[in-house]
């Protein structure tokens, strides 16, 4: 190489000196450059997303201020929207689903973690993500045809009959509603909660289990009285995940519960959730206030997800925590 | 100075199944006894051949090289084992002349109780660590009062007495490997097994520790594996040296340390391996 | 034994039992789904399901070509843009950014992972559809490439850390420049598991139907380019679902075998060659 007095930059790291045309000559630096473009757009779009969200609601936010969400009257041709009914059809159908999903997703995560052999454990892991990936309108499908079917002819008059007492179980069995809703979104869910807790339970060290196995314990103690606890946080982490899920649920929901704006104690009733509401009537929308209140009740679930989903990944990382012996009980 | 090779060709005398109980008053009753136990982890034997006895109300240690089976041999006394899949055991082990494996398991782990290498206590408070066990079985009488009593026998109590409902974690680690040892005391086993329960701790934590298993004799028999030689000369009563999953010697501690029957053990004790 | 210990002995293989009734439960639910839609799926598609247009309402016949085509039209959009802005942007994260900005994206990636996908479907509607003034195929892509944008963005961020310091510095005191690194020795060490996000992500929006509800709408017709609105598959299960026409029911059905069909053998051929790559943290 000849040694010429050119201005062609060092390699070497004198970075200061150096102009931003000759940096941008230096390949690396494009890269990082356009990169970086990329990655801050996604911040950028999420920004755009919350902020075109409050945008698109003022009309609403103005009008009814903090009534919005304690007004159960849903009313489009009076112009008459509360929130209330789908606040209460959403949280019925989730906290309905998480009563059937959790107790049977954290036995199938016991299984898979303590019980089956590592090949049986993967294999139905497998199987359980394949489920994960059934889209929301199959399931729907699968709503519509079976499960209405089955609940009309057979769950809830059976249900009447034997509990018929509770105002739970009262009124006719129209075979859609939160009940039905809520078993879909069980099955919808259950997934996530086994996913996640068969991690977490085998991420617990082998030395707690076999500290009660060497006391004298059965398995099913070993696993419920010290396993379990201490694997507590993460699968209450899991749990959060899948009401994060559970809410946000639109196709399978709108498909199977009746879709009327009703507060009802008894879950036979129809009824209607936030993401349902939006989704039959968004394109129906006639007048602003009309289409922005359906977007206001969009702002609503996406800050109830955003706080569920914020909450869950805390307490999946405080478990990971706990399990390299830093954590407290 | 012999090289462990030439150790190796010189003729041994057979490992020594009984220990001559030439300076013990009164006669020695075997708790547990061991007859020609072979160990496998799927195709890979890891015991050969391995017999000895645990004498009651004595400590017993169990020295050897880092892999020489001592923490196997350990844990096929109260049937951990069992926990991986592909383990196997051969030959004859009993417990006060019953066959451990005759017995329901749970059972036996109530009788035989185990410390581990790491303190492990569970995510509970001290006091509901130790009163694990008692719950689980049952216990006749109250249980704060066993928990007082394990927690003295084990050296803990003026220590922890006005903080019994706070978290286990919040305790050192030397503190918590004797709640462990509290826990594992509450349910009143007739052979405690302590695996290396030092190698993790300090060495003041230690010799609390190894004080504390000189006075649990009286309560119960005590078997110990450790890699720490002087631990073993201090504490216990009698040594088994294992090498390479075979018994190559066992005999009373005073006598293995001053006087070793095999060339091994002297080459181990002195130093020259492990 | 003791009373107790046969007492406890007995929970203890009851309670385990019932777990593993539990496991065998949520696996039967998938065979369940694949056996049932198989059975009436598998009697309706044929092949006017894929060559016909709908039937005017309430007339028998008829397929679904339009909506398969849609569809397709939508994915391509939605890995335009949900595909290089995921992967560009995890190279950034994996190879050039500090700790903060890199949290910052993270944490946004994460938010917007998290959001129900009808409120994309309403951002991409203000967004893309009222400006025009009207649904478009565009507005539908858009708002399914803003989902699979999370998922890519981290999963093959995971893929690129998980590639060994090693093969960097190998190439790099070769006196290959950290670009050149990236392109010729992570990024191809890392292929695996990037085409496996790629494809679970796509996997995933391919079923999505809320977002494109008042997107791209649908269409009973064939939609020409990028501004109309058109039919997609997921939109005409839901449409012919909730309908009163037994021959529409029957359609759904087809039309869900065809969807299920398709993300299950995307999803299993990911993890599969996923598999035969080197281990990598799982998605």
């Amino acid at each position: 190489m000849a040694t010429t007095t050119t201005t062609v930059p060092s390699a070497g790291p004198v970075a200061g000196s150096r102009s931003f045309l000759t940096k941008l000559r230096d390949g690396d630096e494009i890269a990082r450059l356009i990169t970086f473009l990329f990655a801050a757009s996604v911040v950028l779009v999420t920004l755009l997303l919350v902020y075109e969200l409050w945008r698109e609601s003022y009309l609403p936010r103005h009008k009814f201020g903090f009534g919005f969400f304690i007004t159960s009257v849903w009313d489009p041709i009076f112009d008459k929207f509360g929130a209330l009914p789908f606040i209460y059809g959403t949280l019925i159908t989730s906290i309905v689903s998480l009563l059937i999903a959790v107790p049977l997703g954290i036995g199938a995560a016991i299984f898979l973690a303590e019980l089956a052999p590592v090949r049986v454990s993967d294999t139905l892991q497998f199987f359980i993500d394949l489920l994960a990936a059934v889209p929301s309108v199959i399931y729907g499908l699968l709503g519509v045809f079976v499960v209405i079917p089955l609940m009309r002819e057979y769950i809830q008059p059976g249900l009447k009959n034997s509990l018929g007492f509770l105002p739970l179980f009262q009124g006719p069995a129209y075979g859609v509603g939160f009940l039905t809703a809520g078993i879909v979104l069980a099955i919808m869910v259950i997934p996530y909660i086994i996913s996640v807790s068969r991690e977490v339970l085998l991420s617990v060290p082998r030395d707690q289990r076999e500290a009660a196995l060497a006391l004298g314990s059965t398995r099913w103690e070993s696993t419920w009285k010290v396993v379990l606890p201490f694997a507590r946080t993460g699968i209450m982490g899991s749990v959060f995940l899948a009401l994060a899920r559970a809410l946000g649920e639109t196709m399978a929901v709108t498909m199977v519960i009746g879709n009327t704006p009703t507060i009802s104690a008894s879950l036979f009733s129809p009824g209607y959730s936030i993401a349902a509401v939006i989704a039959n009537e968004f394109t129906e929308a006639t007048g602003d206030l009309y289409l922005q209140s359906l977007i206001e009740l969009g702002l609503v679930l996406f800050l109830l997800t955003f706080l569920l989903n914020g909450l869950a990944r805390l307490l999946i990382v405080l478990t990971s925590q706990r399990g390299s012996g830093m954590g407290q009980a | 100075m012999a090289s462990v090779r030439s150790a190796v060709s010189v003729n041994i005398t057979p490992p020594v199944a009984t220990p001559p109980s030439r300076e013990a008053q009164a006669p020695l009753v075997m708790r547990m006894t061991a007859s020609k136990v072979n160990f496998y982890y799927g195709p890979k034997q890891v015991l050969f051949d391995v017999s000895l006895n645990i004498a009651s109300n004595k400590v017993t240690s169990l020295i050897g090289p880092s892999g020489c089976g001592k923490s196997t041999l350990l844990r096929i006394l109260n049937r951990m084992h069992e926990t991986v899949r592909t383990s196997r055991v051969e030959g004859e082990i009993l417990i006060d002349n019953q066959n451990i494996f005759a017995q329901d398991v749970t059972a036996l782990r109530r009788r035989v109780g185990m410390v581990f290498q790491r303190p492990n206590p569970f995510p509970k408070s001290i006091f509901e660590n130790v009163a694990y066990g008692l719950r689980i079985n049952g216990t006749k009488g109250s249980i704060s009062d066993a928990v007082e009593k394990s927690l003295r026998h084990s050296a803990l109590w003026d220590e922890v007495k006005d903080q019994l409902h706070k978290s286990a974690y919040d305790l050192s680690g030397g503190q918590q490997q004797r709640l462990c040892i509290a826990r594992a005391l509450a349910v009143e086993p007739e052979v405690l097994l302590l695996d290396e329960p030092c190698s993790a701790l300090d060495p003041i934590s230690t010799a609390k520790i190894e004080e504390l298993l000189v006075q649990l004799k009286d309560l119960c028999t005590i078997a110990i594996v450790t890699h720490n030689m002087q631990q073993a000369a201090r504490v216990s009563d009698f040594t088994a040296f294992l090498l390479t999953g075979q018994l190559i010697e066992f005999n009373p501690t005073a006598q293995l340390f001053t006087t070793p029957t095999d060339a091994r053990t002297e080459a181990y004790i002195t130093g020259r391996f492990g | 034994m003791s009373h107790r210990l046969r007492w406890r002995k007995f929970v203890s293989h009851f309670m385990l039992t019932m777990t593993g009734l539990c496991a065998f439960v949520a696996v039967a639910v998938l065979f369940f789904i694949l056996g049932y839609l198989l059975y009436h799926g598998g009697t309706s598609v044929s092949w006017n399901f894929f060559t016909k247009l709908p039937a005017p309402v309430g007339e028998v016949g008829g397929g679904m070509a339009n909506a398969i085509v849609g569809s397709a039209k939508l994915l391509i959009l939605a890995c335009l843009l949900g595909v290089p802005i995921g992967f560009f942007g995890a190279i950034y994260l994996a190879e050039f950014s500090g700790g903060t900005t890199a949290f910052v994206v993270r944490y946004a990636a994460d938010l917007l992972n998290g959001v129900p996908s009808i409120v994309i479907g309403i951002f991409a509607y203000s967004l893309v559809v009222l400006p025009f003034k009207h649904f478009s195929t565009l507005a539908g892509g858009f708002a399914l490439g803003l989902m699979m944008i999370p998922i890519t963005l981290r999963s093959t961020e995971e893929f690129l850390r998980a590639v060994p310091r090693a093969l960097r510095e190998g190439a790099m005191a070769l006196g290959a420049s950290k670009w050149k690194t990236i392109a010729s020795v992570v990024v191809p060490a890392a292929y695996r598991g990037i085409l496996t996000a790629v494809l679970l992500s796509f996997a995933r929006v391919a079923g999505e139907t809320a977002p494109l509800l008042f997107t791209a709408f649908g269409n009973r017709f064939w939609s020409s380019g990028w501004s109309q609105p058109t039919a997609s598959l997921p939109v005409m299960i839901f449409t012919y679902a909730i309908a009163p026409y037994d021959d529409w029911h029957r359609q759904a059905w087809a039309a869900g075998l065809v969807l299920l069909g398709l993300i299950l053998i995307i999803n299993i051929v990911a993890r599969v060659i996923l598999s035969r790559g080197v281990a990598v943290p799982r998605t």
